[in-house]
């Protein structure tokens, strides 16, 4: 059977079958062939967008939440609705000590300022932080370094700038590392740069200081703005955050069913709701380009069979020659994989120029639409796989029909 | 070479059935070359596909160069058909996108030779008909004389015991007929056994013996001086 696929006289017999009526070879092949477009195009969209959301998310700790006080609607233990709930340094602790599953514990401090340096100015958004940040929030410094530890045990005024701020304070090309800005009237040196890179996921925040700094210029007390709770990549965010806010309602004496006292932003949820839709549509890609290739293999099996009613009487001549019913139904099933194969190879050719012209188009710069619109190999491997047996499979067909007419019927055949 | 005994053959015809054969005894030795005549719906077609192994036969025993012919595979039929058996056919059934050389070759390709072999062996039998120069022209740029002696270099190429010819000059003119004819006698005089299915006295009178069958039975069965087609040509 081997040897039989190797031969010249094999393939001679398909080139001479499928040339000797072109059009309709040619018709034949462009199911299949629109299939396996359609499958590899838009699977390597789907993978281009889920890349691109992955990059937008890449710097930040996707299983997160953020937890901000607000103000209770509900009266409890004596206290009347309407109280404003404020969170403080201790919480954070609590929290880190009782839920369970978190990374993180991430507490924020922020205000409004305007910031100084000598004739320029600007309001911006100040943030007191703690060097874990860098760790939930990667930044990308573009000149010095983040605030670390030591910045904060010593009340350091000093602050990290975003390039935005640092094009508004500073001249083109002018060294920012050691400067100094005013915030409030209070002269900061500034140790590093950053970008903010593509998206600005939660609040926006532009100058990061020290948080013990911030507590100190801003009369904070223990108070923090909002905590950053990150869970472990195995743990289920939203059971972590139910868990958080109860810890939390219990502390300040909030009704445990008030669901106002307390806001936040799930983004672990979000990015779950993300990354279902592109499961969905990855699905969907597999689903249609599949469906559309079993249609394209559908037609290439109704054509054979009519190719094989054509040539009746020339299947029985064979077989008055000696041909057996084996060696017909072979040469019919190698015609049908050898249309199929070639077909869904030019396919795989035209969707791999395909995903290079949406590359070229949405592909490009920081901001892509997509990212790397690609598929694997092995998709590839496996689509070829999938070809091949769906066409062995559709070839039986007219095969079998071709030998079920006995020969003298088929010589009668005019 | 081939005999026949007591052979019946019938065809279901909506619920009743039509006896197209009834009890042939046939008997042909080797280097014999036959005429079986007979008008139309006589069984002489039925008789020529049974022996040709492209149909069976009801009840009867048929012995093939000491093979009993019976309860044949698909398979089994197909080999015999390619070692035994040649077959001319009237409408030729040439097979029309192949060259003539690839229409002489395709009963060696069933019998498993290698190109090589196929190509000489096919050539020498294009120049036993006389048209080696013809090898590459497919069958459409032929006369249908020159069709029917491709297709007769297709019969010889798998070297049968036994030719069968189904009106094999009923699609050419009698020129062409009996140029045939003086091909096959030549056939003949060099020892191959042919069976000619016929329905034309003169083609019969070429053959060294005549059997007529009518309604499913021989009727008559006798020798005869052969006329030489040469004569005619």
């Amino acid at each position: 059977m081997i040897k039989f696929l190797f031969e010249r006289d094999t393939w001679q017999e398909v080139y001479d079958s499928l040339t000797k009526n072109k059009l309709r070879s040619i018709l034949t092949m462009v199911g299949v062939w629109w299939g396996i477009l359609l499958l590899i195009g838009l699977l390597g969209a789907a993978r281009g967008i889920e890349n691109s959301f992955n990059r937008l998310f890449g710097d930040f700790a996707t299983n997160s939440v953020f937890v901000i006080g607000g103000t209770t609607s509900m009266p409890f233990k004596g206290f009347q609705e309407g109280k404003r709930v404020r969170l403080t340094l201790s919480d954070t602790k609590k929290i880190e000590e009782n839920v369970e599953g978190i990374e993180f514990v991430v507490p924020r401090n922020m205000n409004q300022s305007l910031v100084v340096r000598n004739f320029l100015s600007g309001t911006f958004s100040i943030a007191g932080d703690f060097p874990l940040l860098d760790k939930v929030q990667k930044k990308k410094l573009l000149n010095g370094r983040f605030i670390n530890q030591t910045d904060i045990d010593e009340n350091r005024k000093v602050t990290v700038i975003s390039e935005d701020i640092y094009k508004q304070l500073f001249e083109k090309d002018e060294e920012a590392i050691g400067e100094l800005v005013k915030i409030n009237n209070i002269n900061f040196k500034v140790i590093g740069v950053f970008d903010v890179g593509n998206v600005n996921m939660g609040p926006s925040d532009d100058m990061h200081i020290p948080f013990s700094t911030f507590q100190q210029i801003y009369n904070q007390g223990e108070n923090i703005g909002w905590m950053m709770i990150t869970g472990k990549p195995e743990s289920d965010i939203v059971q972590i955050e139910k868990d958080a806010q109860l810890l939390i309602k219990n502390l300040h004496s909030i009704h445990p069913d008030d669901n106002r006292a307390l806001r936040g932003f799930n983004l672990g949820k979000e990015f779950a709701k993300i990354t279902g839709f592109l499961t969905g549509m990855q699905f969907l890609t597999w689903f249609v380009g599949i469906a559309t290739l079993i249609a394209g293999v559908f037609a290439i099996g109704n054509i054979l069979l009519i190719a094989v009613k054509e040539r009746t009487k020339e299947i029985g001549v064979r077989r008055a020659l000696g041909a057996t019913p084996f060696e017909i139904k072979r040469q019919i099933v190698v015609e049908a994989v050898f249309i199929t194969l070639v077909a869904g190879l030019m396919g795989i050719i035209s969707g791999g120029w395909i995903l290079i012209l949406l590359d070229t188009a949405f592909g490009q710069g920081d901001d892509a639409t997509l990212v790397n619109a690609s598929v694997s190999i092995g998709v590839v491997f496996f689509a070829l796989l999938i070809l091949v047996t769906l066409g062995t499979l559709i070839g039986l067909i007219p095969a079998f029909k071709a030998t079920s007419i006995k020969p003298i019927e088929a010589l009668r055949e005019e | 070479m081939l005999k026949i005994n007591q052979l019946h053959k019938s065809y279901p015809i909506g619920d009743s059935s039509l006896h197209v054969l009834k009890g042939i005894d046939l008997e042909v030795n080797s280097g014999e070359m036959v005429a079986i005549m007979g008008s139309s719906g006589s069984g002489k077609s039925t008789l020529l596909n049974i022996i040709g192994m492209l149909d069976e036969a009801d009840s009867g025993d048929y012995i093939l160069d000491g093979v009993p012919i019976k309860n044949l595979t698909e398979k089994k039929a197909a080999v015999y058909r390619n070692k035994f058996l040649g077959f001319i056919f009237q409408s030729f059934n040439l097979i029309n996108y192949k060259n003539a050389l690839e229409n002489v070759a395709l009963p060696l390709y069933y019998q498993g030779l290698n190109r090589k072999e196929r190509q000489e062996k096919a050539k020498f039998h294009l120049q036993k008909v006389g048209l080696l120069e013809w090898a590459h022209h497919l069958p459409s740029e032929l006369s249908g004389g020159q069709k029917q002696r491709i297709a007769i270099a297709r019969a010889l190429a798998a070297d049968p015991k036994l030719l069968l010819a189904d009106e094999p000059t009923g699609a050419l003119d009698t020129k062409t007929s009996y140029e045939i004819m003086e091909f096959l006698q030549q056939l003949n005089d060099e020892g191959k056994t042919i069976l000619i299915v016929t329905h034309e006295e003169d083609i019969a009178e070429m053959c060294k013996r005549v059997v007529r069958l009518r309604d499913g039975i021989i009727e008559e069965d006798k020798k005869v001086n052969q006329v030489r087609a040469s004569q005619y040509v």
